[in-house]
């Protein structure tokens, strides 16, 4: 999941499904039994997926609305300093007038908004991510994957789970 | 837009059903393949064509403006229109990846990166216009407000400036829109090919695996910055339009100009979008994926609109000209239509308000030919739209000794030409590396296969 994936891997079980209803029926066994640290793979986002594993909103519209009032304060603030720095009447217009500032502060919240929520993107999906989770590419094309950290004796019955489920291929990967 | 009941059998959303996910992955990572000999010698043609713009601009940086044909009282002049020309070809993209993804519109999916490739590429051409017009280029950063030895800021309240916060502020969200969509498609290109291919883009897909968690964040920031580039669409050609609007001159100084330049904007883009994918999803085999009777018809009612709203600014505007009883205004719009300019007058209105009314007939607007041939005379419409309001509003001030008249000279034609090889070559190299149509957002309209049968 991370940049680079050399490190320890986690042992587990990495199951492929192709079928989204069989794959949230996993998710909801999985959860009702109390495995939470799972790992689900899809090419695409899909809403009963989503409702299976019944995740809380993503915390990135925090950063996005921060980003945008940042913006908009050093749109203002930057126009109206630097007017008053070097105080020059223009048109008879006041030193520091706002309206055409409004273009400015409006450019910069955008901006800083957009910036600040790709920013926060990366830090969530992908710097903050977990590492050494076992992939399979045909998670990008037409699988749904599920991993699910697991060692020892649990491991026999979590793969009996996930085939009674309909998974299509389930892998045990080592450390 | 109203979504008009298509006329052959398409599934839920529009969108051509009997493909699978895994057909959609290999169909468009097939688009990515080979490159064909049209395809090369397409590229080596813009190639040509951009070289022989930079020539003339090295011409022009080592003599000066002269070249240009500026001459009292018309010193904006072909570059300021390829500017707003190519500026306005760019607000279709976010206009449909941003505003249509908002309005939940299925057939954006299938054109939406396209469009957002072409936007991207165009508000780049555009952005070397303003510098080769200002003659000093090697100072353009005199426009940036930094900490000089002088002490000196810029004049935050001259449209010039709040133009050059537009123009980054749109070229910067709409190429981080861009680029943020692509990353899930380009991981799924990366577990497709093998090599070095595999290589680049896996580094191009920045640890992209399609996680439940990244998904979470992915889909809320994609939605936030669909709703932060929706009022950013309607706002970077309202502030070009006050480049012109906020001074004085006759022809430019009306209140109209916002709404009639975004109007004009996205009727210009979508004619650049259909000049472009017509040919495209034929060379690239993406043909059962854009179709004439969903897509097209679609494309073509949105300009439709469009061009009828420009249908009403420009008699709008002729007819401001008459009610408000000045005499300059009146003396500009009478000579638009009658005067030096008449070719260029009547050039904009046939092309713009009259050809876009032929897309009220669904017969027009499906047939592939006719829609391709209707885009040919947006883009040249549009192009004269631009002359016609800066050159020829410029040419009859408000002193009528001091009218002349502008002929483009060859280094104003060259640079234009070149500024199309330019957005050819970049836009043809992007459809031969990046998937030109949405992996993963075509899967998400696709219902996923159920053990137990039927839709969710």
């Amino acid at each position: 999941m991370g940049l680079m994936n050399r490190g320890r891997s986690v042992p587990g079980l990495l199951a492929s499904f192709a079928h989204v209803d069989a794959a949230s029926d996993a998710i909801r066994a999985l959860r009702a039994k109390g495995h939470r640290n799972m790992v689900v793979y899809s090419a695409a986002p899909n809403h009963e997926l989503e409702e299976a594993l019944s995740h809380r909103v993503s915390p990135v519209r925090l950063f996005t609305l921060i980003g945008g009032l940042t913006g908009c304060a050093a749109g203002f603030g930057m126009t109206i300093w630097m007017s008053h720095d070097w105080p020059l009447i223009v048109g008879g217009k006041p030193i520091g007038s706002i309206p055409p500032y409004v273009v400015i502060a409006f450019e910069l919240t955008i901006l800083l908004g957009a910036l600040s929520t790709v920013a926060a993107v990366a830090l969530f999906a992908v710097l903050m991510g977990k590492r050494g989770i076992a992939y399979d590419p045909q998670f990008s094309d037409d699988q749904i994957g599920i991993f699910v950290p697991a060692a020892g004796e649990q491991t026999g019955s979590l793969e009996q789970m996930l085939r009674a489920a309909g998974a299509v291929e389930v892998r045990r990967e080592a450390a | 837009m109203a979504v008009a009941a298509p006329s052959h059998p398409v599934g839920h959303e529009g969108l051509v059903m009997n493909q699978t996910h895994a057909e959609v992955t290999r169909d468009v990572v097939a688009t990515l393949g080979k490159p064909s000999r049209g395809y090369v010698l397409l590229l080596l043609g813009a190639a040509t064509v951009f070289l022989i713009g930079l020539l003339s601009f090295l011409i022009l940086v080592k003599d000066g403006l002269g070249h240009a044909g500026y001459q009292p009282p018309i010193f904006w002049s072909v570059y300021i229109t390829t500017f707003v020309f190519w500026v306005g070809i760019g607000h279709a993209g976010t206009l449909i990846s941003a505003i249509l993804f908002l309005f939940r519109s299925p057939w954006r999916t299938a054109v939406y990166r396209s469009t957002e490739v072409m936007t991207v590429f165009a508000v780049m051409t555009a952005a070397l216009f303003p510098i080769i017009h200002i003659g000093r280029q090697w100072i353009f950063y005199w426009l940036l407000p930094y900490p000089n030895q002088r002490f000196l800021w810029p004049n935050f309240k001259s449209p010039l400036i709040w133009d050059v916060f537009a123009i980054s502020t749109y070229f910067t969200v709409s190429a981080t829109f861009l680029v943020f969509g692509l990353i899930p498609d380009v991981a799924a290109v990366r577990d497709k090919v093998s090599g070095w291919r595999k290589t680049a883009y896996g580094l191009a897909s920045v640890g992209w695996r399609g996680t439940d968690n990244q998904w979470r964040h992915y889909s809320r920031a994609y939605l936030y910055l669909a709703a932060l580039a929706t009022p950013l669409v309607l706002s970077v050609h309202s502030v070009v339009s006050w480049d012109f609007a906020v001074s004085i001159v006759p022809g430019w100084h009306g209140t109209i100009f916002a709404p009639y330049f975004v109007a004009g904007a996205i009727y210009s883009g979508i004619g650049m979008v259909l000049t472009l994918i017509i040919p495209l999803r034929r060379a690239l085999g993406v043909e059962h994926m854009i179709t004439p009777e969903y897509h097209f018809d679609n494309l073509a009612k949105l300009t439709l609109l469009t061009g009828s709203i420009l249908f009403y600014a420009y008699g709008m505007e002729y007819f401001v000209a008459w009610y408000s009883g000045n005499i300059f205004e009146q003396t500009t719009f009478y000579r638009r239509a009658f005067g030096p300019y008449w070719w260029a007058g009547w050039t904009m209105i046939i092309c713009n308000a009259f050809v876009s009314q032929l897309l009220w007939f669904r017969k027009i607007r499906t047939n592939l030919t006719s829609l391709f041939i209707i885009s040919i005379f947006i883009n040249i419409g549009m192009w004269f739209e631009r002359f016609v309001i800066i050159v020829s509003s410029l040419s009859n001030d408000y002193i009528p000794w001091a009218w002349d008249q502008l002929n483009p000279t060859w280094a104003d034609w060259a640079i234009l030409a070149g500024s199309f090889g330019w957005f050819a070559m970049w836009f043809l190299l992007f459809a031969k590396t990046f998937p030109i149509v949405a992996i993963q957002e075509i899967k998400e309209m696709i219902p996923m296969p159920r053990k137990r049968g039927g839709h969710h």
